[in-house]
């Protein structure tokens, strides 16, 4: 009949409208400020610095190698390197960053200096809330903005950061056996 | 005896016509009349854009706005300081004045037709005699700001829009004059006024309402779907197709320019569906003798409200058609089913009233119905395409 499949679709709107009322459960949509799904563990977009213990300064893992400034494809890393040296975790002195901005505006999330660092030092945040209403200051985010503690990267990627974590363990072990044992003589 | 608060807007203007001093009393009779015409409908033009926003959403199992203000009824609030801060952009080959009156002439057709429209008892602007013709005649001056719109942009898209507008503006015309000729043969008038008066008597419990004829009803249906095409509402919004023109006539039109062309859009659709509550649902008459004791703009109002609705449900449903089905359909189906519907309004005009009547029109407008549909429907049927020399 002609005119019918009008009425059937008719029909079928009507069905999802009031449906929608009734049956939660074909209304999709997060309300998101309000709801929130939880972040993936592989969920990454901007790179942040990892120290160790208390202290910012002290415990940073950077030791201004700029491996990740030179790989940078937007090249988005600037790193200044210090004059002195501060002991790592093994006891071994290293240079720290005296400048590391990391201009968001121009990275493009690659996470290219996370894959270069020998140190474990930057990794990729799951931050997305990063709206600013400065355009340029606000975009150029500074060592200490980005200096976070270890326990917020066990947090974010709990898995991939138990392995990093296992590893320096045995590092740090096998350095202490070293400094336990004297040297071999020739 | 009717319910003061029936005629509270009435006897509130003439209290205040009388205030007046005698020599601006016919001014300020003419303003009063006129600007709650302008208050009121703009801002139903503002709810509905919420409402339809919110059933569309619904349809499509959203939430639909939901942010600005409470259940996001202050959205058109937002959306008008939008349009109003959004920079006026006018293309460097544009016809500047062409391009800067299009929007003013559509928005002043749409709200001429209000004049005639009878929102309740002793609720009319102006009374004219020839109130339907007088509606067709300014319905139709909008297709001319539509070409004004294409023409001066100076947009292939913009003029294929305009085109478009104006072949399925004037192919729908047709069949919606010929639906309301039907009513104007039983009502006798042209005016609009007459015609609600006619239709406010009840039958046992039935009002006297066109639509609750043979005639009547398929008169209606034909109304309302000309009137879609004619306010370019979807099925039949092929003049503003997203995925083949863009914004059709609108592609030039930025900020409060294309705000405007929205308004007018609402404001014409509001006033077909007002003049089809009129010819064929009674106007501001009471749906059952029993409810007569409702204010009477209250019904008017609730009409629309209900056929908006329909509106928008249609909106949320029907697919946009293609040119040729949509001239198919108005030259094919349409026009002869509307030369039908006024054969068959003559018919029970002289026919004796009774059991006889209703079964004869009735016959006579399936018939029609049943045998224009397989012309409608009889196409080339389509096969599996056959390669040569593929496969």
């Amino acid at each position: 009949m002609f005119g019918m499949g009008i009425v059937r679709g008719l029909a079928e709107t009507a069905r999802n409208f009031f449906g929608s009322f009734v049956d939660k459960d074909r209304l999709v949509t997060v309300q998101y400020p309000e709801e929130r799904l939880p972040v993936s563990e592989s969920a990454r977009n901007f790179p942040f610095l990892i120290y160790d213990g208390e202290d910012k300064e002290q415990g940073l893992r950077c030791v201004a190698c700029q491996i990740c400034e030179k790989e940078c494809p937007p090249r988005c890393i600037t790193i200044e390197k210090s004059k002195d040296k501060k002991p790592d975790f093994v006891g071994k002195p290293q240079f720290y960053p005296a400048v590391f901005d990391i201009d968001v505006s121009v990275c493009m999330s690659c996470q290219i200096c996370v894959e270069v660092c020998p140190f474990d030092a930057i990794r990729m945040d799951n931050d997305f809330e990063l709206s600013t209403t400065d355009r340029f200051g606000a975009l150029l985010w500074t060592r200490d903005k980005l200096a976070m503690p270890n326990e917020h990267y066990l947090a974010i990627h709990p898995t991939e950061a138990a392995e990093v974590e296992a590893r320096r363990a045995t590092e740090k072990a096998q350095a202490e056996a070293k400094k336990q044992q004297p040297p071999v003589k020739q | 005896m009717m319910p003061p608060v029936d005629q509270a807007f009435v006897v509130l203007k003439h209290w205040l016509v009388s205030h007046a001093p005698s020599v601006t009393q016919p001014a300020v009779s003419v303003v009063l009349s006129i600007v709650p015409i302008l208050l009121v409908f703009p801002v139903l033009v503002a709810l509905t854009t919420v409402l339809e926003r919110k059933g569309l959403g619904r349809i499509q199992n959203r939430y639909g706005p939901n942010r600005v203000g409470p259940w996001g009824l202050m959205q058109p609030m937002a959306d008008a300081i939008k349009s109003l801060t959004k920079e006026d952009v006018v293309p460097a080959s544009a016809d500047r004045a062409v391009h800067f009156l299009a929007p003013l002439v559509l928005l002043a057709v749409s709200f001429l037709p209000y004049a005639v429209l009878p929102i309740g008892r002793n609720m009319v602007a102006a009374n004219l005699d020839c109130g339907v013709v007088f509606f067709f005649a300014i319905g139709a001056v909008s297709e001319i700001s539509v070409f004004m719109a294409g023409w001066s942009s100076r947009n292939k898209y913009s003029l294929l829009g305009a085109m478009r507008a104006v072949a399925q503006m004037i192919s729908y015309e047709v069949p919606l004059l010929l639906s309301s000729i039907a009513v104007i043969m039983a009502a006798g008038s042209l005016s609009t006024v007459t015609i609600v008066e006619r239709q406010s008597g009840f039958t046992g419990i039935f009002p006297h309402w066109y639509v609750l004829t043979p005639w009547g009803f398929a008169g209606f249906l034909l109304f309302m779907i000309a009137a879609t095409a004619e306010s370019n509402r979807s099925p039949f919004d092929l003049p503003e197709g997203e995925s083949e023109i863009i914004a059709g006539y609108y592609i030039e039109y930025s900020g409060f320019k294309f705000a405007l062309f929205f308004l007018g859009e609402y404001l014409g659709m509001f006033a077909i569906s007002g003049l089809g509550i009129t010819l064929f649902l009674g106007g501001w008459s009471a749906p059952l003798p029993g409810l007569t004791w409702v204010p009477s703009w209250v019904w008017f109002f609730a009409k629309l409200l209900g056929i908006i609705v329909g509106f928008i449900w249609v909106r949320g449903t029907l697919p946009r058609l293609r040119m040729d089905q949509l001239m198919n359909f108005a030259w094919k189906f349409m026009l002869p089913m509307a030369l039908v519907v006024v054969v068959s309004a003559g018919a029970w005009r002289f026919l004796p009233s009774g059991l006889i009547r209703w079964l004869l029109t009735t016959l006579l407008l399936v018939a029609a119905y049943v045998l224009l549909a397989r012309g409608v429907e009889s196409r080339e049927k389509i096969v599996k395409r056959t390669y040569r020399f593929a496969e």
